[in-house]
């Protein structure tokens, strides 16, 4: 596979979040707003690259009995690296997204990118893959937290285009599946022929 | 009184899964039939309560005496993948028939986030052990119903006439959110 097709598959042709439905909690839990989808999602491509790119590094040394708690240990590293790193630069953020990084350890996606493509692949070609998948999976996060700020809250990352309350269900809990819903539909209805 | 509140509160009023979005995975994936989803309620509140009580322990013993808070996420992890081995191996021997019925739902709760979230929620919140079994508990209860009463209606859905793009995920997802919107219902009935 050519490395352009190898970065750009995560952004629709295999999209974490609208394609392969993985990762759902944080990208239900954290996109009430635009800016908290990005920051959720910018974190976890963090921890996809690295993490990626360590496995692929010692992908040989694993044996292949124990690879799935290396994986998570190596995981588990990049995740308190960016959970603290965003308590000291960015509190607010963090603030917001609150018990979400920590989770990210058990976020599908980065295991399911180790066991499916780094722990088979070059080291290079395992980076770009991270970071296409994770920029894909940040994407939807945006999206589908723009989506629910506009409606929600007649604002885009916080500028506020109709000085008015917004339909408030929508930064509520059933807006996010609601949403969500409505957002794969649109995708399917546009790319599944059959 | 305290307790019963507790309990309350996490299966009714902030819903493990329809408020606080936590174990989305399984509740999306195992939700096709309700005997799956049943086996996988059964294997969660055996896990989430054993987990939540080892986690507390290594936090209030281990990790604060000695400063170790950063480590919280690595070793709290490592706790809940080795322990789900253990009760698996233990369970195979001890009692086969619940093995049987549990088997395939115990490797997929290693990645449960519910697991993992309550462990660090009862930290958080700074529970007693007594209190953060009960949290635990709940929790795994609340995670149960919704998990059920979403399989319920999965059944029927499936016989439904929907449009062709909304078929399969986008309208289960519309139908969580229904059943969400109702769960807000009890919204301040107790506050935890």
């Amino acid at each position: 596979m050519n490395q352009m097709t190898n970065f750009t598959k995560g952004f629709f042709k295999e999209n974490p979040v609208f394609v392969m439905l993985l990762g759902m909690c944080p990208a239900l839990a954290v996109t009430n707003s635009a800016i908290n989808g990005l920051g959720m999602g910018l974190a976890t491509t963090f921890v996809l690259v690295m993490s990626n790119f360590v496995i692929a590094l010692i992908k040989n040394l694993i044996p292949s009995k124990v690879r799935i708690p290396t994986f998570i240990v190596v995981i588990a590293s990049f995740v308190t690296i960016v959970d603290l790193s965003m308590a000291g630069f960015v509190p607010a953020l963090h603030e917001q997204l609150g018990i979400f990084i920590p989770l990210i350890v058990v976020n599908c996606v980065v295991l399911g990118r180790a066991e499916a493509f780094a722990s088979k692949n070059t080291i290079g070609s395992s980076i770009i893959d991270g970071l296409g998948m994770g920029l894909g999976f940040a994407l939807a996060l945006t999206m589908l937290g723009a989506v629910r700020e506009i409606f929600g809250n007649y604002s885009v990352f916080g500028y506020k285009f109709i000085q008015a309350d917004g339909i408030l269900v929508f930064i509520l809990s059933p807006g996010a599946f609601i949403a969500l819903g409505f957002l794969i539909a649109l995708i399917n209805q546009f790319t599944k022929k059959a | 009184m305290e307790y019963i509140i507790i309990i309350i509160g996490t299966v009714l009023v902030s819903n493990i899964v329809l408020a606080n979005f936590l174990g989305i995975c399984p509740f999306l994936g195992v939700s096709g039939k309700l005997t799956t989803a049943s086996g996988m309620s059964g294997a969660v509140l055996f896990v989430m309560t054993v987990a939540t009580i080892i986690t507390w322990l290594i936090q209030n013993y281990i990790l604060d005496p000695f400063g170790l808070g950063f480590l919280q996420t690595i070793s709290f992890i490592l706790v809940i993948a080795s322990l789900v081995q253990v009760v698996e191996i233990i369970l195979k021997k001890v009692s086969p028939p619940l093995y049987q019925a549990l088997g395939v739902f115990l490797p997929l709760i290693t990645t449960n986030c519910a697991i993992l979230g309550v462990a660090l929620l009862t930290i958080q919140k700074e529970f007693t052990l007594v209190e953060g079994t009960i949290y635990a508990i709940g929790n795994s209860l609340g995670f149960a119903l919704a998990l059920i009463l979403f399989a319920g209606l999965r059944e029927h859905l499936e016989l439904m006439d929907v449009p062709k793009g909304m078929r399969g995920m986008p309208i289960a997802l519309v139908v969580a959110g229904i059943l969400s919107l109702a769960f807000m219902g009890f919204a301040n009935l107790v506050s935890i």
